[in-house]
């Protein structure tokens, strides 16, 4: 194993070399199985377990083009049982695939699964190819919570668009009645040698039988720390900074006057939205502390929420980075997520070090976390399900507070400027990141400065 | 400045805005929080609790364990038999009765006037009615309940059990083997009949965690907040299958020997003498499975190379950042920081070097990697000095204050093998040279002045004066920086005990 002082993987997760991991999900309709399998495979993708989604409800809608009523999925309808079950084999197919020709690491099975019959040809899958099997069912009987999920995800969806709600959720509540007569759930005797978790009304109880390994128990730490109260996470950057204004990277400098005005804005914007319980996060540095102050509420400060530590670039122009270190600017720009400052950090890094704020944030209702521009687009990434090509280069501009709101299987996105004018430090990928390029061409992305 | 009662936080920001104070109670944490152990005897009550007090306090959390089976032999000198714990023997009951209050009173006064965050009620609470009594006990106080329910019927298991903790107690001392056994089994007997395990139904109202089978299967139910989480998490993650952890620095490196302190070098020649002779210590050993972790510094890695095996990297294991003392040696750090390296020899554990890191910020970045041991087996860990001593301190339970000053020398292999409520180390050293890189806590007296010379017999808290303005600053700066708030999820006090003299700003 080399060790690259520049790009070195983190390692923090213990290089799996062990057998793919294929979670089956269980459970009714409606019983927030697509729910759980997304969020938990954006959450295991965010930090660094190539993970994907087979929905058995996607391939079968693709098999069978229009749906019509119910009746499709009645038990002695053997047509669509054959369609149904030749999708399963399909879906099947594509996991293997997925693992053995796209390096994944972890699939989700969602469907309903809810025979012994259908999850004994999954595990007989899985054992043919050493895949460890993970059940995750979720059982529900509180009958508000069923039709909220209906309402929030099944009026919506492609089968019942040419429907009006009223005769969508008939026919739904018709379509888990199909269900229910061979619902077997997991059994505490006949399947106490399976590894599963067992959720209870949405997370009120939980039964966790043989967790084999530790990415096993990763999921059901985060799979009992999530829930679907609603409420808003608000992420802000700290107000613009002294040396943000003279286009230094890091440091730990106090707000500028325009930054300290943002302060006292963000202030009147908070109190304005009115929200309960409101929590303050913040880092250890003064500009988030400083901004923090000003809101006049109790705030709580984690050391994991810093800025990425630039190194031996700490405090330095991009121009001075350019002349002192050409080489290291531009393997930054050729892998910006994995390339490691000397003696410094790498989004990588980041995103291994706030991997307890993303816990601690799931499990909080109203937050708003005053951050940095590499943290906060580390949290945004992991919000919006972005990748990380995608996360070194997400907007993240001083003085607007991004409100995230869950809806649905996704987050809603609402952006506030608050009107105080700050530098930009948003620095694009420019075109030539060869190693040899020109200083012009290097510092091309570079935003004005003092 | 505050009474020694109420720990207020004060944090003072260069930017002269005005000190905001928040009490210690309202941080995230809130109230203080009780666990309560449910279990017939040998069901590994006793261990779960001592694990989780040592966890709870490594990572920050205050947490002391309530054994009422101690507060019972303080108060009955001698035991007898068995049948001191019979159902129908109305004095023994009235004494474990009065056992368990006393055993909450001292509950009551750790969590309220002891700076206690979370207490464990280790005792069987095989009754609903003695739960009830608790819970009515913990809500008059304001405390969270948690219940840790242990149930097993595997009789190897408790067989197991009786013998690596129970014939070794004061009970037993004057019994054979056979004799204690025998009784002991009778003892569990008197519990069985009035066992009312918590019902997931019956009990749906109240948090906790069912561990089944020594930790096969568990029930969970109505987990409350953060540190219950946490404590589910932890609970989840251990096991009791024998093994042994070896911890080992890296082989002495070239800045070792040139007596400076972090960056990255490469070993020395004895360094790497030290990789070939741990290779064929780790052989001779003849490690189940053994899996091999190194932190991403070349020297950690250069010695697990000797071994030819592969190997895992942690960037969690890096040494302690030494921020703007990289590099330098302890004598350059007196000359250019002396400041610096009082507070440190003050507070070893909470002082973050400028640019750098604490001890404290170490337990933190190092959480990680204790949960990963905890699961795993066979491992040996090749990590650095700073890092060393937080890993031991977890093993060990030493204190935040003996936790920096723990002897990790160069060239020695700690040998931790988890045995009855603790566990037993061997220390091997290999027999190859190295430097010393050790340095003990200096004297430390109350006065010194922070910019005459520093001598050899340092003295710690800086006399500091309003007209020495420079001075403030860096002091501002360090309280705001350094000892306000060390870790993401629990304000700490600001150390102003630390400077009796320290006179604040007018604004």
């Amino acid at each position: 194993v080399k060790f690259s002082g520049r790009t070195g993987s983190t390692g923090d997760i213990p290089q799996f070399t062990n057998s793919p991991t294929l979670i089956v999900m269980v459970g009714l309709p409606a019983r927030g199985k697509t729910y759980i399998s997304k969020k938990l495979t954006r959450y295991l993708n965010w930090i660094g377990v190539p993970t994907k989604v087979f929905n058995l409800g996607q391939y079968r809608r693709e098999a069978v083009q229009a749906y019509k009523t119910f009746e499709f999925f009645l038990p002695d309808n053997e047509e669509a049982m054959k369609i149904r079950k030749a999708c399963a084999i399909t879906a099947l197919k594509d996991i293997h695939h997925y693992f053995t020709q796209e390096q994944g690491q972890v699939a989700v099975f969602d469907a309903t699964n809810t025979t012994r019959d259908r999850r004994a040809d999954i595990l007989c899958f899985a054992k043919e190819s050493g895949y460890k099997v993970f059940f995750v069912e979720s059982i529900c009987d509180d009958p508000d919570i069923i039709e909220a999920n209906i309402m929030e995800v099944k009026l919506s969806s492609p089968d019942y668009q040419d429907c009006d709600k009223e005769e969508a959720l008939v026919d739904f509540l018709k379509r888990i009645e199909c269900y229910k007569m061979s619902y077997v759930p997991l059994d505490d005797e006949m399947d106490r040698n399976l590894s599963y978790i067992k959720i209870f009304n949405v997370g009120f109880r939980y039964l966790v039988n043989r967790v084999q390994d530790h990415i096993q128990s990763r999921i059901v730490y985060y799979l009992m720390n999530i829930h679907v109260t609603p409420r808003s996470i608000y992420l802000c950057r700290h107000g613009e900074s002294e040396l943000n204004l003279l286009g230094r990277i890091g440091g730990d400098s106090g707000l500028s006057p325009r930054g300290n005005k943002f302060a006292c804005t963000l202030a009147g914007f908070i109190q304005s939205q009115c929200i309960r319980n409101l929590k303050v996060w913040t880092s250890h540095m003064k500009r988030t502390i400083q901004t923090a102050e000003a809101l006049g509420v109790a705030y709580e400060q984690w050391k994991a929420l810093n800025e990425i530590d630039a190194g031996v670039c700490e405090e330095l122009t991009y121009e001075e980075i350019q002349e002192h270190y050409p080489e290291e600017f531009a393997l930054r720009d050729q892998d910006k997520y994995r390339y490691r400052y000397p003696k410094g950090e790498s989004y990588e890094d980041l995103v291994h070090r706030l991997e307890p704020v993303i816990m601690e944030l799931e499990r909080q209702e109203n937050v708003l976390v005053v951050c940095h521009q590499a943290v906060m687009r580390c949290l945004l990434a992991y919000f919006l399900d972005k990748s990380a090509e995608e996360l070194p280069y997400l907007k993240c501009p001083l003085h607007t507070v991004l409100k995230l709101t869950p809806v649905a299987y996704g987050c809603k996105v609402e952006s506030v400027f608050l009107n105080v004018e700050a530098v930009n430090t948003h620095r694009d990928r420019p075109v030539n990141v060869d190693v040899s390029r020109d200083p012009q061409d290097a510092l091309l992305t570079v935003p004005e400065h003092i | 400045f505050l009474s020694s009662s109420q720990m207020w936080c004060a944090s003072i920001c260069p930017a002269s805005l005005p000190p905001f104070i928040v009490p210690l109670r309202m941080c995230m944490t809130n109230c203080p929080t009780l666990i309560v152990t449910v279990g017939l005897p040998a069901r590994g009550k006793t261990y779960i609790s001592k694990k989780l007090t040592r966890y709870l306090n490594w990572i920050g959390v205050p947490t002391k364990e309530f054994n009422v089976g101690q507060y019972r032999r303080d108060c009955v000198k001698i035991y007898k038999s068995f049948e001191f714990f019979r159902p129908d023997n109305e004095e023994g009951l009235k004494i474990r009765k009065q056992c368990a209050s006393a055993a909450l009173n001292d509950v009551q006064q750790y969590l309220g006037e002891e700076g206690g965050q979370v207490a464990v009620f280790d005792a069987t609470n095989t009754t609903r009615e003695r739960r009830e009594t608790i819970v009515r006990f913990a809500e008059q106080n304001g405390y969270k309940v948690f219940f840790v329910e242990s149930v097993c019927e595997d009789p190897d298991v408790i067989a197991e059990n009786i013998v690596q903790v129970k014939l070794g107690s004061p009970d037993y001392t004057d019994c054979n083997t056979d004799e204690a056994i025998e009784d002991f089994m009778k003892r569990i007997k008197c519990y069985e009949n009035s066992y009312q395990t918590l019902d997931e139904d019956l009990d749906r109202e109240l948090s906790f965690i069912k561990i089944i089978d020594v930790g096969r299967r568990y029930l969970v139910n109505r987990v409350l907040d953060h540190i219950q989480s946490r404590i589910v998490y932890y609970l989840m993650n251990i096991h009791i299958t024998p093994r042994s952890i070896y911890l080992c620095r890296h082989g002495e490196s070239d800045l070792n020997v040139k007596g400076r302190i972090g960056g990255d070098s490469g070993l020395s020649l004895r360094g790497k003498e030290f990789a070939r002779y741990l290779a064929k210590f780790i052989q001779d050993q003849n490690i189940k499975d053994l899996k091999v972790w190194t932190s991403q510094m070349k020297r950690t890695i250069q010695t697990a190379e000797a071994l030819s095996v592969p190997y895992e990297q942690w960037k969690a294991l890096n040494e302690i950042d030494a921020g703007v003392c990289e590099e330098m040696m302890y004598e350059e750090i007196q000359e250019n920081y002396p400041l610096e390296f009082a507070l440190r020899d003050q507070d070893k554990y909470r002082y973050r070097y400028p640019k750098g890191e604490s001890y404290e910020d170490l337990v933190q970045r190092l959480e990680p990697v204790i949960m990963e041991l905890e699961r795993q087996e066979n491992v040996l860990v090749i990590c650095h000095q700073a890092v060393m001593r937080c890993l031991l301190a977890y093993f060990l339970d030493k204190s935040a204050d003996e936790l920096p000053y723990l002897k990790c020398p160069l060239h020695t292999v700690l040998k931790l093998t988890p045995v009855a409520y603790g566990c037993k180390v061997e220390s091997i050293s290999l027999n190859v040279d190295a430097v010393n890189t050790h340095r003990d806590k200096p004297e430390v007296g109350p006065h010194c002045t922070a910019w005459g010379p520093v001598s050899s017999n340092m003295r710690s808290v800086p006399v500091l004066s309003a007209t020495c303005t420079l001075g403030l600053e860096l002091l501002s700066r360090r309280i705001s920086d350094r000892w306000l708030l060390n870790r993401g999820d629990i304000l700490k006090p600001v150390r102003l005990d630390l400077f009796p003299h320290f006179v604040f700003p007018a604004e």
